[in-house]
């Protein structure tokens, strides 16, 4: 019971670390909706670069990665590289850079008020909001199924699977009501601190447990000797360039991320962690993911429903080092939530709210709103939680993430025609969203299931073929629509020549 | 002359940075080494590709914000001028 105490003490003292950081931003933060949700666009490189870099890791960096490690081999860190270092770099580039400047010039908070805005529609403002609400609702539920079974893995059951979720549930409603996004940001920035470092020493510990690198690396080769070279299994070329292309895709509508790209202090900020980008993804992942593969190598066997990475730990590290790692997972998890929470609450109360419920609602009144949305959000994603999760199948991790980012890169190519090309109509934005989304939505749900929908088509996933598809229809229809006169091409910077 | 000049070395510096993030693109992962398991200072070969090709694809991303890439196609002018 002793490990038990060394356990929950690291964890209650960091979530504490974490609320005291939360308090100090809230005595900073004044009740306007641009500084709450924005940080009033004052935040700095290294803060940028953290806050974006946490929010965009999840559970996913250290329970399900490492597992699709551990089952299909190393070669995932290629992924990332492909997803996070280059391709979303550009994206902040195209999108980012894009948006921060429009934001700047016309006081945008939200992706749905900025289109919205730019194509005289609040219907397009609707229903940017309304999906990117759809699929933020699993995301978030993902994130506390995972902070509920690290707790149980790293209580070994002590704290039953609801108390966990319920914990970190509470927690975080309360210091996201309170602070803000520049509580949001200082707290992610010291999470992804920890992380880094957390995962680096995990590294360290084991290679020196283990004989070294060489040797672990091996014995991988010697367990399952398709891991060390590159493809075979699950890696087709196929699947790599898929899941990078649309998660990487994803991930630039995702609400808490593309909310950042209107955060930016300056465009220094933004070309110093364009820069840094291929670096941290390097830093992160393959720590975190070798580990996974190394396992394999040293018989690490994974019981069905459990994580690869705290068995790992408990066999080679101490057991308080095991629990710092959980608490860098649940670090991880929680700065995800956070910020989803956050931007999940500016997406309703602003664009689904105002526009539709109380046009002439005080701004009083739209911050109480998004508090008790965040409350609100995040208890029923709980319940919903309570429903799926707990015990068996972690794979449902991956598997809803998957489709979360795949049901986000549905909106990015609509988006970046918004941005570049000036003949984009309103009506060519709705039918090309709507479009993707009626095909990828049941996709997402039943492929491979039903006879008439399968998970790929000429062996290329179906996310990729539903992101085609809202580009023809949204060039399509912009094409034989022509804009309405509220709609404002110059306010992207794409007027007539 | 001068404008005409100027215009051509943009056009050839925006086709450069295309091609160079075409190519970051395009061996991000290191196809050639497909199927590959040789073993290098206790890592697989394709593991130090990606570590290269990342502090590359860093040193890339930098000199294209440092050097005119930058505003390059987003036309920030215009924006700014409302």
């Amino acid at each position: 019971m002793a490990e038990l105490g060394t356990s929950l003490g690291i964890v209650v003292g960091y979530l504490a670390i974490t609320l005291a950081v939360g308090l100090v931003a809230y005595r900073l933060t004044d009740r306007s909706a641009e500084d709450y949700y924005l940080a009033s666009r004052s935040v700095g490189t290294v803060v940028l670069l953290f806050t974006t870099f946490a929010t965009l890791l999840s559970a996913f960096t250290f329970f399900g990665g490492p597992n699709l490690a551990f089952s299909a081999g190393p070669e995932w860190i290629l992924v990332m590289g492909l997803m996070d270092g280059i391709l979303f770099a550009l994206l902040w580039y195209a999108i980012g850079y894009k948006q921060w400047l429009v934001g700047k010039a016309h006081g945008y908070v939200t992706l749905g008020e900025m289109l919205g805005d730019r194509f005289g529609s609040t219907g397009l403002r609707g229903l940017v909001a309304g999906v990117s609400l759809l699929w933020l609702f699993p995301y978030v539920m993902l994130q506390q199924i995972g902070a509920g079974q690290a707790l149980v893995g790293l209580t070994d059951g002590a704290v039953p699977y609801w108390a966990g979720a319920a914990m970190i549930t509470v927690f975080m409603v309360a210091y996201v009501a309170l602070s803000g996004l520049r509580g949001v940001a200082w707290t992610d920035t010291l999470q992804g601190v920890f992380m880094l470092g957390v995962v680096w020493l995990a590294v360290a510990w084991v290679a020196s447990a283990a004989g070294g690198v060489s040797a672990l690396t091996a014995g991988m080769a010697q367990a399952n000797p398709e891991f060390a070279s590159l493809g075979g299994g699950l890696y087709s070329p196929q699947w790599m360039i898929g899941t990078a292309v649309v998660i990487a895709f994803g991930v630039a509508a995702f609400p808490q991320v593309n909310q950042r790209f209107f955060m930016a202090d300056r465009a220094e900020t933004l070309k110093r962690s364009f820069a840094l980008w291929p670096v941290l993804v390097l830093l992160l992942f393959v720590p975190a993911f070798l580990l996974g593969s190394w396992a394999v190598g040293l018989g690490i066997t994974v019981p069905d429903g459990s994580n690869v990475l705290p068995i790992l730990l408990n066999e080679y590290t101490p057991a308080w080092f095991a629990a710092l790692v959980v608490a860098g997972a649940l670090a991880a998890m929680m700065s995800s939530s956070d910020s989803m929470l956050l931007s999940g609450s500016s997406y309703f109360t602003r664009d689904l709210y105002r526009p539709f419920v109380a046009p002439d609602a005080s701004d009083a009144r739209e911050g109480w709103i998004a508090r008790v949305g965040v409350a609100v959000f995040a208890a029923s994603t709980f319940v919903a939680s309570l429903l799926v999760g707990g015990g068996g199948g972690l794979d449902v991790l991956v598997t809803l993430g998957d489709t979360a980012f795949g049901g986000y890169a549905q909106l990015t190519i609509p988006l970046l025609l918004a941005l570049y090309w000036a003949r984009t109509t309103k009506w060519g934005m709705v039918a090309g969203i709507a479009a993707a989304e009626a095909v990828y939505i049941p996709h997402a749900l039943f492929a491979g299931d039903v006879a008439f929908l399968s998970t790929t088509y000429l062996t290329w996933d179906y996310a990729l073929w539903c992101m085609l598809v809202s580009l023809v229809v949204t060039v399509g229809v912009s094409l034989v629509t022509t804009a309405a006169p509220a709609e404002n091409a110059e306010k992207f910077g794409v007027g007539a020549d | 002359m001068n404008y005409y000049h100027g215009v051509m070395t943009r056009n050839r510096s925006d086709l450069l940075w295309i091609l160079a993030f075409a190519a970051l693109v395009a061996f991000a992962i290191p196809w050639f080494l497909w199927g590959d398991a040789t073993v290098v200072a206790g890592l697989p070969l394709w593991l130090w590709w990606h570590v290269g090709w990342m502090a590359l694809a860093s040193v890339a991303f930098y000199a294209f914000a440092r050097t005119g890439g930058w505003d390059r196609g987003v036309d920030a002018g215009v924006i700014r001028r409302g």
